[in-house]
């Protein structure tokens, strides 16, 4: 037993089993969100994915993978954006740093 | 150990026909409209071996079209006034008469289209191509599946990229792709089993990298899906990706291509001068309709126009997302 299974991604729509007017909602928000507008539909693929992987999601990192290679992205571009991505989560961590920087000092002399 | 030719013959018989294609049209089947276009493979001979190649061609195979055979496409091209050849393979390049072929097609007017692999003008005794094809005012379709050589080395061999690179130069010398009546198109081929970009936004990208990185001009890029026949196909399940991507052609099924596939308007030969609708449905086995022409030596335009086309599971390959034929994108 493991908590992520590959085929669970083509099932998807089964959460619309409960709440379908939820579900209905979200997906055309979800689709309309990847659909050509200011932004390329190459720049939404890397943007997908570079929060794909800052998220984890083993679905969303597959499906943007493959909506970027399928946009014409390269593994150097993709490469790319999930190191800004992550870089991004890196640097939020560290900017808490200071959190601690100010505490020291509080009770510091 | 099993060929890739094994494999497809495997294939189409654990296949046999596929209604689900038939099913998905508005029509009970799809039928020839004209025939503007003889697609001549003259053979399976080819300098390289790409890991995506629906004929299986490669340096080892002997299958190659003869005078003869050559000569009925002369014919036939002259007597029906079909206005395009397509010769592809293969290398074409590397049989014996494919000058005699090209001069003798452009002698009774016909627009010649040759699927160039660039790769082959390094081979022995074929240096000079570039001036032969200026000299014939022979229109050039080559793949080059990516700007990069990562991608192209992955899909067509090691060192193919470089030499690609190369032999552009050289076609670009003789005029390819700045002069007006020498045109130099590229393929892009998805290096892998997904879907090939939007083809204007590739196009763009294509230009301005080949030009900035490498000095090289071309006219349009033609973005083709990858056929689930022959080495493909094989990748495919060897890789355990077929079930996939054979579900992400059907889903991807778009009506709007179907009007402008390639089969509805051409006739494909083989190198020993059969007919079939199509050069992936030649690679199948998949034969004319039965009571039609079935050979170049029997060919008559009127009763092939008309025919009902042989369809099979791999036609989703040419109508997913913009549709793909041998000239790019069928939509935009």
């Amino acid at each position: 037993m493991h908590y992520y299974n590959e085929e669970d991604l083509a099932r998807f729509g089964d959460i619309a089993k409960y709440q379908p007017a939820l579900f209905e909602k979200f997906m055309a928000w979800y689709q309309a969100c990847q659909d050509e507008g200011a932004l390329s539909k190459r720049e939404k693929a890397l943007i997908g994915l570079a929060v794909a992987v800052t998220v984890q999601c083993p679905y969303c990192i597959e499906a943007f993978t493959n909506s970027s290679l399928e946009n014409g992205s390269n593994m150097e571009q993709m490469t790319e954006a999930m190191h800004l991505a992550s870089a991004i989560r890196g640097g939020a961590s560290l900017i808490h740093g200071i959190q601690s920087h100010n505490a020291h000092d509080k009770v510091s002399m | 150990m099993e060929t890739g030719v094994q494999i497809t013959r495997e294939t189409v018989a654990r296949r046999g026909a596929d209604p689900s294609f038939t099913d998905r049209l508005d029509t009970p089947d799809l039928r020839s409209i004209d025939i503007r276009t003889l697609q001549v493979n003259v053979g399976k001979l080819c300098n390289q071996a790409c890991k995506h190649c629906h004929v299986d061609a490669s340096p080892i195979r002997t299958e190659i079209m003869g005078r003869n055979v050559i000569d009925a496409c002369l014919s036939v091209l002259d007597t029906h006034r079909i206005p395009i050849l397509d010769i592809t393979g293969g290398a074409p390049e590397l049989i014996p008469d494919f000058r005699y072929f090209v001069t003798e097609a452009k002698k009774i007017g016909t627009e010649v289209i040759v699927r160039h692999n660039l790769t082959v003008t390094f081979e022995l005794g074929q240096g000079d191509l570039p001036d032969f094809f200026a000299a014939n005012r022979v229109a050039l379709v080559s793949s080059l599946p990516y700007f990069l050589q990562r991608e192209t080395d992955s899909q067509r061999g090691t060192g193919v990229f470089e030499k690609s690179v190369s032999a552009l130069r050289r076609l670009n010398a003789v005029g390819y792709g700045t002069t007006e009546d020498l045109t130099l198109d590229l393929v892009y081929n998805p290096v892998g089993a997904y879907l090939p970009p939007e083809q204007s936004a590739m196009e763009t990208d294509f230009k301005r990298e080949l030009v900035t990185r490498y000095g090289i001009v071309f006219n349009n890029l033609f973005t083709i899906t990858n056929m689930p026949i022959a080495r493909f196909d094989e990748w495919l399940y060897r890789s355990g990706n077929r079930e996939r991507y054979m579900q992400k052609l059907r889903s991807a099924f778009n009506p709007d291509t179907v009007g402008g596939l390639m089969c509805r308007d051409m006739v494909s030969v083989d190198w020993q001068g059969r007919l079939f609708d199509c050069d992936f449905n030649q690679m199948l086995g998949l034969p004319l309709e039965r009571g039609r022409p079935q050979t170049i030596f029997k060919f008559e335009k009127d009763v092939l126009i008309g025919r009902a086309i042989a369809t099979a599971e791999h036609c989703f390959g040419c109508t997913a997302g913009a549709g793909s034929s041998c000239g790019g994108a069928v939509v935009n």
